[in-house]
């Protein structure tokens, strides 16, 4: 069987430039004239993390306040402007950066560039935007509050990030958005907003010399330097403790976590095969899929896979079961790390997870939009433009003894941190 | 300032998309190739020509539940080998159920191409379903049911309001199924729909991505073409919905309703039922009157009077019936459910009175024509709508002059769709709350 499968060709087409503007903006760059379209991505690093204390959800509604209006255009006027040219302009805050995305058709650059660059260099944070923005979030605030998975994902950061920033949810909660002021936005424009936070990808019809005009444009009048608090590396706390938060509803949520390898540690390739055997891939073909879905029929969902932060990495996982059956579905995730921490995987498994994973990787490169995201999470992982082969390499590479070794990091001696919502029987 | 809205240039833009080859196989399967070189991955997708609304009487819940059993094996292939040999190649995959359709699919490199038509053209008639693999699997669907509506009230407003917009139509029936139908649909039934259904007549394959046509054509002709046709594709049978002539209000009250909840459901016709240029117009008029920040409704009831923190529009245009145009909104604190209500009849009065200006109106198609330029750039996304459009009784020319046709749409069409459709008579409001003292 093997033979037919033998992996697929890894050398894809996206051919990364390092580039830098006139006025010295790095960025990096794929060249694609298939479509008349150019992508641009980018992500100052900071986020959530660094809310003001006491002010949380900030970075969340600063993200959402970038689009309503700019320069002379107020908000309604610069909806219109990127309606006018189809321009699509997004922002987004998560707990370790804020990221802004641009797509334009190619004969629109000129404008969509213009507008941008307000954006980021004359932002308005208006008094009705931002009042409108901070309703707008806290009606979601209302109707989260009672969602099964909001509420595990809230109880789990919580619990195991107890004392330091990733505890608190990235859109805050009604106190601390209301404690939010609008001068708070340009302040933390000043500090958020700079040229040494800033990582840049760029794809599509557009060549180095237009990208370097629209660099300079949008980012060369940036602050040069990123004004951060020291923000420290996260606890991973409770485990070998179970909570349950109580919620009417028929089925229990479980979150569950324990601490991981980081990105750069040399056990941390081996651990990411080892988190996607137990729970990840399309779910088809893991072992919590097939222990807990396939065979049980438990769960609609059950899943696991290395979630990592710049100041922490966990392995993470859930599920959601009918409440009468919460605690067997759970008595069989921990029978299953329990029986990777003591035995690891096969040289079966392992081999077939590894195929996954370096074949998977093409499909992250098949849009513009998703080619410039990866140059911008290669760039904030810490990683070079060799990494898009090396990442492969790294895996291919990983033995039966490393899975071995990770095993034993990774799994321990199978303590899980647990959050459960719902009303589980028993 | 002045700046031209441009829907030219998009025409342009489109004009050098993709070059879509159709053809049908000696069997009847019809097969559609979208070349995309720009990665070495194709989309594999094959759609059925039926849904959730061919679901036989009392077996709700049939097409998704074979759905789920369509990855449990075949005699050739046992019980997970399909999923393990797309995992091994570093493939996705994965299937959903809409109410017209049903739909397999997989990404891979692309030398798999070939090997993945093997095996989804051997589950097309190999299927084998044995009592204890489909009794844990009803579980499962029972589960996802569980999570997706029953422990949520917005998806409990939202099934209530189907369930009564239409009222003989098998739209109305949701379709992941009725739990108490879910729990008696057996190893008979599935086996029943799938040799009905699950034939080469029925079937749509679309391969998207880096593969010459010919190349796709020969594998297709190769994997498929020695399926055996069953003389005929299977009728749908479906009864029209009746005129509604009923103004009608659901409610769910939920203590765990923190944020109420406002939405309208209009019964309307779909691109597939309507005149010429009626399901075009009713898809600007969605745009202009919902379709973001600017739109008419977001800015009358959220930035202006502050009468709501959110409010939108939404036609579910591409269905082989008639189909929903929905309205949405949640109030702003203070304000209750029926003031929000009359605020939005107050304001689609006033959008019908004031008409649509010329350059809210070239806007307004520029956004919407730029999605079809947008979506090429994504090969999966390009598989997806053809899909879609074929299995809800569209053609491939029929959407390649979407964007003509949305071109030609003029403000008077989108006033008369407005007068013509969204009439309280045809809609069914739903109020989501804590309980029934925020109505008032």
């Amino acid at each position: 069987m093997n033979e037919r499968f033998a992996p697929p060709a890894t050398a894809h087409a996206v051919n990364v430039q390092k580039i830098e503007s006139p006025r010295g903006v790095p960025a990096w760059l794929v060249e694609d004239y298939a479509v008349p379209l150019v992508s641009l991505e980018f992500a100052f690093r900071g986020g959530a993390s660094q809310d003001p204390v006491g002010r949380y959800g900030a970075a969340t509604i600063f993200s959402g306040l970038l689009d309503e209006g700019a320069g002379d255009l107020d908000s309604q006027a610069f909806h219109r402007a990127l309606d006018e040219k189809a321009i699509e302009l997004s922002f987004h805050a998560d707990q370790d950066k804020l990221s802004g995305r641009m797509r334009t058709l190619q004969r629109n650059l000129d404008r969509a560039g213009a507008l941008l660059s307000l954006v980021l260099n004359a932002p308005r944070f208006d008094e009705e935007p931002f009042e409108r923005v901070r309703e707008q979030m806290k009606a979601h605030l209302r109707h989260e509050m009672n969602d099964p998975g909001t509420v595990a994902w809230r109880g789990f950061k919580t619990r195991v990030f107890a004392g330091h920033p990733y505890q608190h949810p990235t859109d805050g909660s009604a106190e601390t958005l209301d404690a939010l002021q609008r001068p708070d936005m340009a302040a933390l424009k000043q500090k958020w907003l700079a040229r040494d936070a800033l990582h840049i990808g760029v794809v599509g019809a557009i060549d180095a010399e237009r990208a370097g005009r629209l660099l300079d444009e949008v980012f060369a009048a940036l602050p040069a330097k990123a004004d951060l608090a020291e923000v420290g590396p996260a606890p991973f706390l409770g485990l070998g403790g179970e909570q349950t938060i109580d919620l009417d509803v028929p089925q229990t949520t479980i979150r569950f976590g324990r601490p991981a390898p980081g990105r750069h540690d040399p056990d941390y390739i081996p651990a990411f095969v080892l988190a996607h055997i137990l729970g990840g891939g399309t779910g088809l073909s893991s072992r919590l899929f097939r222990e807990v879905r396939e065979k049980r029929g438990l769960a609609y969902t059950a899943y696991a896979g290395l979630s990592t932060q710049e100041h922490a990495s966990s392995l993470q996982g859930g599920t959601t079961t009918k409440n009468e059956r919460a605690r067997e579905s759970l008595e069989v995730i921990r029978g299953e790390i329990l029986d990777m921490a003591n035995n690891a995987v096969s040289e079966d498994e392992l081999d077939k997870g590894k195929r996954y994973l370096i074949g998977s990787y093409p499909l992250r490169f098949d849009t513009s939009t998703k080619i410039a995201g990866q140059l911008v999470q290669m760039q904030l992982d810490g990683y070079g433009t060799e990494w898009l082969v090396e990442r492969n390499e790294r895996i291919r590479a990983a033995t039966l003894a490393d899975a071995k070794r990770a095993a034993e990091r990774l799994f321990g001696d199978g303590a899980l941190s647990v959050v459960m919502v719902g009303r589980p029987v028993g | 300032m002045t700046i031209h809205a441009d829907p030219a240039s998009l025409q342009e833009a489109l004009d050098k998309g993709p070059d879509i080859v159709e053809r049908k196989l000696g069997n009847g399967m019809t097969v559609i190739v979208i070349p995309d070189h720009r990665a070495p991955v194709v989309t594999h997708m094959v759609w059925y020509r039926n849904g959730s609304a061919d679901d036989p009487p009392g077996k709700s819940g049939i097409a998704h539940f074979l759905e789920h059993l369509m990855f449990k094996g075949t005699a050739k292939h046992p019980k997970g080998a399909f999923s393990e040999a797309v995992a091994e190649i570093g493939g996705q995959e994965n299937a959903f159920t809409g109410n017209d359709y049903t739909a397999y699919y997989q990404r891979v490199a692309k030398e798999h191409l070939g090997l993945m038509m093997s095996y989804e053209a051997d589950r097309m008639t190999g299927l084998i379903l044995t009592d204890e693999i489909v009794a844990p699997e009803r579980d499962v669907v029972l589960e996802e049911r569980r999570m997706h509506s029953d422990a949520d009230p917005s998806a409990q407003l939202s099934e209530a309001m189907q369930a009564t917009v239409f009222t003989h139509h098998p739209y109305g029936v949701p379709v992941i199924g009725w739990g108490h139908e879910i729990e008696g649909l057996g190893r008979e039934d599935a086996l029943a729909y799938y040799s009905r259904f699950y034939t080469p007549e029925n079937a749509i394959l679309i391969v998207a991505g880096d593969v010459e046509p010919d190349e796709a054509l020969r594998l297709a002709e190769a994997h498929y073409g020695p399926l055996r046709p069953h003389g005929e594709p299977p009728v749908r049978h479906r009864p029209r919905e009746p005129r509604p002539v009923a103004k009608r209000t659901v409610t769910v009250t939920d203590e765990k309703v923190e944020q109420p909840a406002w939405q309208r459901v209009y019964l309307t016709p779909s691109h597939a039922t309507g005149a010429p240029g009626e399901a075009e117009a009713l898809e600007v008029l969605a745009h202009l009157l919902g379709g973001g920040p600017t739109s008419f409704l977001y800015r009358a009831l959220v930035v202006d009077t502050h009468r709501a923190v959110a409010a939108g529009a939404y036609y579910a245009g591409s269905a082989l019936d008639d189909t929903r145009f929905y309205l949405y909104g949640m109030p702003s604190p203070g304000v209750s459910l029926g003031e929000l209500d009359s605020a939005f009849d107050a304001a689609l009065d006033g959008f019908v009175k004031q008409g649509v200006a010329a350059d809210e109106l070239e806007r307004c198609k520029t956004r919407l024509i730029a999605e079809a330029v947008y979506a090429q750039d994504s090969q999966a996304m390009l598989a997806r709508w053809y899909g879609a459009s074929l299995a809800t009784g569209l053609t491939i020319a029929d959407v390649q002059a979407w964007p003509s046709r949305i071109e030609a749409v003029t403000a008077h069409d989108v006033i008369d769709a407005a007068r013509k459709w969204l009439d309280n008579r045809r809609a069914v409001t739903g109020y989501l709350m804590r309980s029934e003292s925020e109505a008032a």
